[in-house]
């Protein structure tokens, strides 16, 4: 249960082994003044502990704010795009308006639903690790990784109409349309969206919604590898109540790239109103 | 007034004659070396690797000098020229500073001052060199396509044209490369925070260890906008799309923004680690505590986090706006406060100490007045108007050269030196190690002083050939270079003969109160044969010296 959870967390940091000897103790250490030597690191036969760690408590508060830090990483990573984003956005609004249209909300919605859908199985799972229960940890991987390849698919399916209407930016044909249905912004309205200057903001446009969906893409990618390997051990009964770490740090990876989409969704796909088609 | 009679702070011990298991002789052959993961080991890998890229980087710097001993372009041309400066650069930033200090002392000595048997991801600190290596075959295979010649710093538009070469391998060689720089940081974080000995809090840690940390903190956030960053190049030049192309609607200055928000913090990856281990020298070289020990700690955070609000002053003159221009100004200038408590504090711990005059000290001495000048020259260029007469001038090549080659690598060397016995179980031989020592200062000076007057003078930047009246400058410059071209040398001759024929070292030759010393030399496999417990603030020595007068 969460008690077990509470005692990992509540031991992390500390490095309580032994208790500290006098300095000038023992001449025939090689210390000298100012330390001592511990009573020794006692605390083996802990499963799976790496021999640089003193506890298995210890192994997982590094393990922890490992993968913390490496999502900071990742923030910052996502934050050069987001950066990009909001620059050509303030430059180019019109443009922008009529360029968001052009991606389905529907599909969007749905992989959002995909998305947050995963995020909970993501989190039964790291609890059915955390008590242990192997079944249920296996059931709740298999949906998580349903639901990223449910999303990958559906991204698929957007990828090919971009390129069949020639938003693909690598594409020398490249030419962005008028959207279909009403546009709500009147100074978009009246955007003239064949010369050359509104078509080259519109492949900004679409530079960044091809590499921001594209890294997030390849992002689930991993996130799907991740998970299969974690199935796996499962499988393998690598993991107990008293050694899920993998499955915490892969949930804490997981949530991160829900989130991710959580901000490119709004910010890609509902500008100049939500265009409900398929 | 207090002196000491014998330099010495705590008993040596003598070697021991039996075989001990050390971290060199638990296992030989390649594999064992390859595929190790202990952090020693994973060091020396480093050491090997970022020496060769040394090397590299000098030759083509030797070349550059060479081509401007005369005014007029007779070695090499204009498109050439561009080349050997922008691999001179990348070789020099990505693979030999950037690396340099962290990833060989931080990585073989963090571990030991924390008192912990490895880093946190023995594993992942592997692959940061396997990543590194990769990175840099990208780097070698630029070279041998025939290099690139946008600059180190692939400004657009220039760098999306058809007129430079081998763009896109090189900044994805700079991208993953920066992928090791940050899985190095964040191992180093993680080792810091969570694997500390019992004992250890953190205003008892070793100076060293809160510089690292900081650098740590600035690869971890700084280095993935860089990434970022590049990969916008090469995604614009492979695809032709004008994100940073203004003839497409792009912004340039988007593209020096995003370039300089990770390459001024990085900027100070290439300083802070320095300054840790000047504290290291100058602490074991004086028998004392460096003065303000807290100060000098909690300013190794100030740079970093200063770091990351300073960019804009690469860019005044690129048009930005006149208002951002002066707040990038004036947060440039608090960047000398936590620079200037380092330099006081050490100059204070000097004051009436018996100083030992070993090679390492020697170079830390060097540090502190390179890097004065150094940093007293930045305040030139973070004031707005002298900067706008002096940028792309040789002012800032001598600035940065005076921060980098006088700051960072005379540390490198000084650390390299005072912890070789430790690493070895050798000692080098002082005199050539002193000589190599007043030989580099001396090159050093010779190479770049001149290069602030042709500067300031108005001698641009990044030009193969110049007018003959900044000649003079030029042929003293070359003729350090040579100079400082024979200081680097000596040590590599002399530490490589040491391995084999050095001075057995004892334990701790210096009777350095460092945890790392503590240890037996060279280190057992899992650095200490207990645990250590520490008891007492960082830099601790006890007085035993006979007070005269």
């Amino acid at each position: 249960m969460a008690d077990t959870h509470a005692a990992q967390a509540a031991a992390s940091g500390t490095t309580t082994t032994g208790t500290p000897t006098s300095a000038m103790s023992g001449s025939d250490t090689h210390f000298g003044a100012g330390y001592a030597v511990s009573a020794g690191s006692t605390a083996h036969g802990a499963h799976a502990r790496a021999h640089q760690f003193d506890t298995p408590q210890q192994q997982y508060a590094a393990s922890n704010l490992g993968m913390w830090i490496f999502l900071a990483t990742e923030v910052m990573t996502f934050g050069g795009f987001f950066l990009a984003y909001i620059v050509y956005r303030a430059l180019y609004p019109e443009t922008f308006a009529l360029a968001s249209p052009h991606q389905s909300a529907t599909w969007g919605t749905i992989n959002t639903f995909a998305l947050i859908l995963s995020s909970l199985t993501m989190a039964l799972a790291v609890h059915a690790a955390q008590t242990g229960n192997r079944r249920r940890l296996t059931m709740f991987l298999g949906f998580t990784i349903a639901l990223a390849c449910v999303f990958l698919v559906v991204k698929s399916i957007e990828y090919t109409t971009h390129i069949e209407e020639n938003l693909w930016i690598g594409s020398q044909n490249f030419h962005m349309e008028r959207p279909a249905g009403e546009i709500v912004d009147p100074e978009a309205a009246r955007v003239d969206l064949d010369s050359t200057v509104q078509q080259g903001r519109a492949k900004i446009f679409f530079f960044l919604y091809w590499t921001m969906t594209g890294l997030h893409g390849f992002h689930v990618l991993i996130g799907i590898v991740l998970l299969s390997a974690l199935l796996i051990n499962n499988l393998r009964k690598v993991y107990s109540e008293n050694y899920y770490t993998p499955v915490e740090m892969t949930g804490l990876y997981w949530h991160f790239v829900d989130l991710v989409w959580i901000f490119l969704f709004p910010l890609l796909y509902l500008l100049g109103g939500a265009h409900w088609h398929i | 007034m207090a002196t000491v009679s014998t330099p010495i702070g705590e008993p040596i011990r003598r070697p021991e004659r039996r075989v001990r298991l050390t971290y060199l002789n638990n296992g030989y052959g390649l594999r064992s070396w390859l595929f190790t993961l202990d952090h020693k080991r994973i060091a020396w890998l480093y050491l090997i690797t970022i020496t060769v890229a040394f090397m590299v980087g000098s030759i083509e710097a030797t070349l550059i000098r060479l081509e401007l001993l005369t005014p007029a372009g007779d070695l090499v041309q204009a498109e050439n020229y561009s080349k050997l400066f922008t691999m001179h650069g990348i070789t020099m930033i990505f693979l030999f500073l950037v690396p340099s200090i962290p990833a060989v002392l931080g990585n073989f000595f963090i571990p030991m001052m924390v008192g912990a048997r490895d880093v946190a991801f023995p594993r992942l600190n592997l692959l940061s060199w396997y990543v590194y290596m990769l990175g840099a075959l990208f780097l070698l295979a630029v070279m041998l396509l025939g290099g690139t010649d946008t600059g180190w710093t692939f400004y657009t538009p220039l760098s999306t044209t058809n007129y430079t070469q081998n763009v896109v391998p090189a900044a994805m060689g700079i991208l993953i490369v920066g992928f090791s720089s940050i899985l190095t940081g964040l191992n180093f974080l993680v080792t810091i925070h969570k694997m500390r000995a019992p004992g250890l809090t953190w205003f008892k840690m070793q100076l060293f260890l809160w510089s690292l940390y900081a650098t740590s903190l600035i690869q971890v956030l700084a280095t993935p906008v860089l990434a970022i960053t590049l990969l916008l190049v090469a995604v614009e030049r492979t695809l032709r799309v004008g994100i940073f192309d203004p003839a497409l609607g792009g912004d340039p200055i988007l593209f020096q923004h995003m370039f300089w928000f990770y390459s001024h913090p990085a900027v100070y990856i290439m300083i802070l680690p320095g300054m840790g281990v000047i504290s290291e020298l100058i602490s074991a070289f004086t028998r004392r505590n460096v003065f303000g020990y807290r100060f000098v700690a909690a300013s190794s955070v100030a740079i970093a986090i200063y770091g990351f609000l300073v960019w804009g002053h690469h860019l005044f003159v690129a048009g930005q706006s006149v208002y951002s221009a002066m707040v990038f100004s004036v947060l440039s200038f608090f960047v000398a406060i936590p620079s200037a408590i380092k330099v006081f504090n050490w100059t204070a711990t000097l004051y009436k100490a018996s100083v030992w005059l070993q090679t390492p000290m020697l170079y830390a001495i060097g540090f502190i007045g390179l890097f004065v000048v150094g940093g007293l020259t930045g305040l030139f260029l973070a004031a707005l108007a002298t900067d706008v007469a002096l940028s792309d001038t040789y002012f800032v090549v001598a600035h940065f050269h005076y921060v980098m080659v006088g700051g960072m690598l005379l540390a490198y060397l000084g650390g390299l030196h005072y912890w070789w016995p430790k690493m070895t179980g050798r000692m080098y031989p002082e005199f050539l190690g002193k000589l190599a020592a007043i030989t580099v200062f001396l090159g050093f000076n010779l190479t770049f002083f001149p290069q602030f007057v042709a500067g300031a003078l108005g001698m641009n930047r990044r030009y193969y050939s110049y007018d003959s009246s900044y000649q003079i400058y030029n042929v003293l410059s070359t003729a350090g270079s040579t100079i400082l071209g024979v200081g680097f040398i000596l040590p590599l001759f002399y530490l490589t003969w040491s391995l084999k024929f050095g001075k057995l070292a004892p334990d701790n030759p210096w009777g350095s109160a460092g945890l790392e010393w503590q240890s037996p030399t060279p280190p057992p496999p899992e650095n200490f044969e207990e645990q250590p417990v520490v008891l007492h603030g960082p830099h601790h020595y006890t007085r035993k010296e006979v007070t005269v007068g």
